[in-house]
C-alpha cells in the first residue's frame, strides 16, 4: 500500500481551471464553423473569471501541497493575478487582431490559456521541477504563438529564433538544475536552502546557481542575454508580442527571485554582485539601442529590455522592499505595456504595415482619444508622474538607495532620463507632425476598447493612488522571508 | 594496481596496430578497377533506382512529430504500470484523466486531417 | 571500476558538444540535434547523481525532461518544416529578415 500525498487541489484551482477553459476551447474550435474565434475568445474570458475568482483563498494559505511541490502563498496569490489581467487583456487585444487578419485560429487562445496556466505552476513552484515544467509549458505555448501568423515570414522567423535561443537556455537551466541535485540531493527549494545554509558549498553547486542565473537571465530579457528579444519582439503577432513581453517576463521573475531569495539566499552576497553587474549593462545599453529604432515594436523591445534592468536593481536591492518594489512595478509594467502594445496592434492595421515610428504622425488629429492613451502608456514607461511607472521606478530606486547601492541608482535615472527621449519622440510625432499621407480612420472594436481602457484607468489608478497596492506587493513577499 | 591494466593496454595496442595495418595493408595491395556495377551498393540484386539522399516529403514530417509526442507519453505510463496495485482506485483515475487529454488531442489531430495521407 | 566522476566527465563533454553544435552548425535539423544533445547529457548527470545519492528525484526529473525535449523537438520540426516552405532551405544564415 503507497500512502497517498493529500490532494490540495484548491491550491493549483486557477491554474488548472485555465487548462480545463484551454480544452473547452480546443474541442469547441473543432465543431463550430463560423464565428470560432468570439466563441473561443468568449469562453477564454469566462474561463480567466472564473480563474480570478479562484484564485483570492491562495492568499491566506500560505501552505505547501502536493507533498511540497507547490507553494500556495501570497506570493502566488499576486502573480497570479498579474497574469490572469495580462492574459485577459491579450484576448480582448486579440479578437480584433485576429479578424482584421482573416486568422479563424481557436488554437491561438488555447495557446494563450496553457501558456497562462504554465505560468502559474512556475510562480507557484516549490520545486525546481514544477518550475521547470512551467517554464517550458509557457515557452512551448509561446513558440508557437510567435509563429502563428501564416502571412508574415517574419512571424515564422521570429518563432524559430525564439525556439532555437529558448531551447538552448532551458539546457543551461537543466544543466545548472543537474549540478544543484549533486550537491544538495534534492531540488525542493527548501532542501536547497538548508543546503545552502549549512556553508559547506562546493564548487558545483555554485556552478549550478550561475547556469540557473543565466537560464533566468535569457527568459527574463536581460543584457547580455537578451540577442533573441528584438527579433521575437518585432516578429511575432503584436498582442503576442505584448503577453510574452508582460506575462513570460513576470513570470520568469517570480521564479527568479522566489529561487534565489528562498534557496540561494545564502549566497545573496555572491549573486547580487552579478545580479549589479547584469542590472547596470541592461539598463544602459537596452535604453541606448532603442534611442535610434525605427520601428516601434523594436523601440518597445529595447524598452522592455531596459525595464528588466530597472526590475533587476529591485533584485539586487533585496529584502523586502526591494522585492516588494518589484513586485508593484511589475503590475505597473502590466497594464502599461498591455496598453502600449494594445495602441500598436491597432495602428498596426492589416498585414502590420504600420509599425514605423513614423506612422504614428498626425494620429492626434484622426484619433485624439486613442492618442491620449498612448501617451498615457508612453508618459508610464517613460516614468513620468502622476502615472504608475512613476511609482514603480521611484519605489525600486528608494530600496536601492536604502541599501547603499547609489551609483547603480544614478545610472538608473540617467538612463530613464535618456528613455524620455525615444518614448515623447512617439508623442511628438503624434502631435506635432502631420502625416504623409491621408490617413484612413482605424476601426475599432468593442473589445479591444475595453482593452485599452482597463490598461489606461489601472495605469493611472495604481499610479495615483499607490499605497493600497504597494501595501499589497508589501504582504505579499512576506512568505519568501 | 595499474599493473593489472597492462594486458588490457597491450590488448589495445594490438586490435589497433592489426586494424590499421589490414586498412593499409588492403589500401595498397588490391586491385582497383572501378566500374558502375562495382560501385552499386549491392552487386546482386535489385538495381538502385535512385539517390539515396534525397529529400523526404514533409508529410513524414508531419507524421513523425505526432509519433514523437504521443509515443513519449508512454514514458509516464511504465512507473504508473509498476506501481498500479498498490494505487487502486486513485491511480486509476489520474491515468484516465491523464489519458482522457490525449485522447482529446489525438481527436483534435485527427479532426485537423493530419492522419490522412494523401 | 567507474565512479560517479566518469558519468559527470562524459556528461560535460557531451553537454560542451551540444552547446558547440549549437553555435556553430547552420543546418536547423542539425542544431536541434544538439539541443537534444545537450538536455541528453543532462540526463545523464541526473541518472547518475540519482543513483551516486540514492534518491529517486534525479531519475523523475529525466522522465519529464525527456517529454520536454519530445515536445520541444516536434514544435521545432514543425517550424522548421514552415520556414521550409517559406524559404525553401533549413539554413540558419537564410532566416535573416531581422537582423540579429
Amino acid at each position: 500500500m503507497i500512502p497517498i500525498p493529500a490532494i490540495n487541489l484548491g491550491s493549483i484551482l486557477p491554474a488548472l481551471i485555465l487548462c480545463a477553459a484551454g480544452l473547452v476551447v480546443l474541442a469547441v474550435g473543432l465543431f463550430v464553423r463560423r464565428g470560432a474565434v468570439t466563441v473561443a475568445a468568449l469562453i477564454s474570458l469566462v474561463g480567466i473569471v472564473l480563474a480570478f475568482m479562484t484564485n483570492s483563498p491562495l492568499r491566506a494559505l500560505n501552505a505547501e501541497a502536493f507533498s511540497g511541490l507547490v507553494a500556495a502563498d501570497s506570493f502566488c496569490w499576486f502573480l497570479n493575478i498579474l497574469i490572469l489581467i495580462a492574459v485577459g487583456l491579450t484576448v480582448l487585444i486579440s479578437a480584433k487582431y485576429l479578424a482584421d487578419e482573416g486568422m479563424a485560429l481557436p488554437e491561438y487562445f488555447v495557446l494563450l490559456l496553457f501558456c497562462a496556466a504554465g505560468m502559474m505552476f512556475m510562480v507557484s513552484g516549490n520545486h525546481i521541477l514544477v518550475i521547470f515544467i512551467g517554464l517550458e509549458t509557457l515557452s512551448i505555448s509561446v513558440y508557437v504563438l510567435a509563429g502563428i501568423h501564416p502571412a508574415i515570414p517574419r512571424s515564422q522567423e521570429s518563432a524559430l529564433k525564439y525556439l532555437l535561443l529558448g531551447a538552448f537556455s532551458s539546457g543551461l537551466f537543466l544543466y545548472g538544475a543537474a549540478l544543484l541535485y549533486g550537491s544538495a540531493g534534492s531540488l525542493a527549494l527548501p532542501a536547497l536552502a538548508k543546503y545552502f545554509q549549512a556553508g559547506s558549498t562546493s564548487l558545483m553547486a555554485k556552478a549550478g546557481m550561475g547556469l540557473l542565473l543565466i537560464g533566468f537571465g535569457f527568459k527574463v530579457a536581460a543584457v547580455p542575454f537578451h540577442m533573441w528579444t528584438p527579433d521575437v519582439y518585432e516578429g511575432a503577432p503584436t498582442p503576442i508580442t505584448a503577453f510574452m513581453s508582460v506575462g513570460v517576463k513576470a513570470a520568469a521573475f517570480a521564479a527568479f527571485v522566489r529561487v534565489f531569495f528562498d534557496s540561494l539566499a545564502a549566497l545573496q552576497v555572491n549573486w547580487s554582485q552579478i545580479l549589479w553587474v547584469l542590472a547596470l549593462v541592461t539598463m544602459i545599453l537596452g535604453n541606448l539601442a532603442a534611442l535610434v529604432q525605427d520601428n516601434i515594436k523594436r523601440m518597445l523591445a529595447y524598452s522592455s529590455i531596459a525595464h528588466a534592468g530597472y526590475i533587476l536593481v529591485g533584485m539586487v536591492a533585496g529584502h523586502t522592499e526591494g522585492t516588494s518594489a518589484l513586485l508593484y512595478y511589475l503590475l505597473a509594467y502590466t497594464f502599461t505595456n498591455m496598453g502600449a502594445f494594445g495602441v500598436v496592434a491597432l495602428v498596426g492595421r492589416k498585414g502590420e504595415a504600420n509599425n514605423m515610428i513614423d506612422d504614428y504622425r498626425g494620429l492626434a488629429k484622426l484619433h485624439p482619444l486613442l492618442a491620449v492613451t498612448m501617451a498615457i502608456f508612453l508618459f508610464s514607461l517613460a516614468g513620468v508622474p502622476p502615472t504608475a511607472g512613476f511609482v514603480g521606478k521611484f519605489t525600486i530606486f528608494s530600496a536601492a538607495v536604502k541599501e547603499g547601492y547609489v551609483g547603480l541608482v544614478i545610472v538608473g535615472v540617467l538612463t530613464s532620463a535618456i528613455s524620455v527621449y525615444y518614448y515623447f519622440r512617439v508623442v511628438m510625432k503624434m502631435y506635432m507632425e502631420a502625416p504623409a499621407t491621408e490617413p484612413q480612420a482605424l476601426h475599432f472594436g468593442p473589445a479591444v476598447v475595453v482593452g485599452l481602457l482597463i490598461a489606461a484607468v489601472g495605469v493611472l489608478y495604481i499610479g495615483i493612488f499607490p499605497i493600497t497596492y504597494l501595501d499589497l506587493a508589501a504582504k505579499s513577499v512576506m512568505p519568501l522571508f | 594496481m595499474l599493473n593489472s591494466y597492462l594486458p588490457l593496454l597491450v590488448i589495445l595496442l594490438l586490435s589497433a596496430f592489426i586494424g590499421v595495418a589490414i586498412l593499409v595493408l588492403s589500401a595498397l595491395l588490391s586491385r582497383k578497377n572501378a566500374s558502375p556495377i562495382k560501385l552499386m551498393p549491392y552487386e546482386c540484386g535489385m538495381d538502385p533506382i535512385g539517390n539515396a539522399r534525397r529529400r523526404f516529403a514533409v508529410r513524414f514530417f508531419l507524421i513523425g512529430m505526432l509519433f514523437i509526442v504521443f509515443d513519449i507519453e508512454l514514458i509516464f505510463l511504465f512507473p504508473w504500470a509498476a506501481i498500479y496495485e498498490k494505487l487502486l482506485m486513485f491511480g486509476f483515475i489520474e491515468m484516465l484523466i491523464f489519458v482522457l487529454v490525449l485522447l482529446l488531442g489525438l481527436i483534435y489531430v485527427w479532426k485537423k486531417g493530419a492522419l490522412e495521407w494523401e | 571500476m567507474v565512479t560517479l566522476h566518469h558519468y559527470l566527465v562524459v556528461s560535460a563533454a557531451l553537454f560542451a558538444l551540444g552547446v558547440i553544435g549549437v553555435m556553430i552548425r547552420r543546418n536547423l535539423i542539425v542544431v536541434l540535434m544538439c539541443l537534444e544533445l545537450m538536455l541528453n547529457a543532462v540526463n545523464l548527470s541526473f541518472v547518475a547523481f540519482s543513483h551516486y545519492l540514492g534518491s529517486l528525484e534525479g531519475q523523475v526529473f529525466v522522465l519529464f525532461v525527456m517529454v520536454v525535449a519530445a515536445a520541444e523537438v516536434a514544435v521545432g520540426l514543425a517550424i522548421a518544416v514552415a520556414v521550409f516552405r517559406q524559404k525553401g532551405s533549413i539554413d540558419v544564415n537564410d532566416v535573416n529578415l531581422m537582423k540579429w
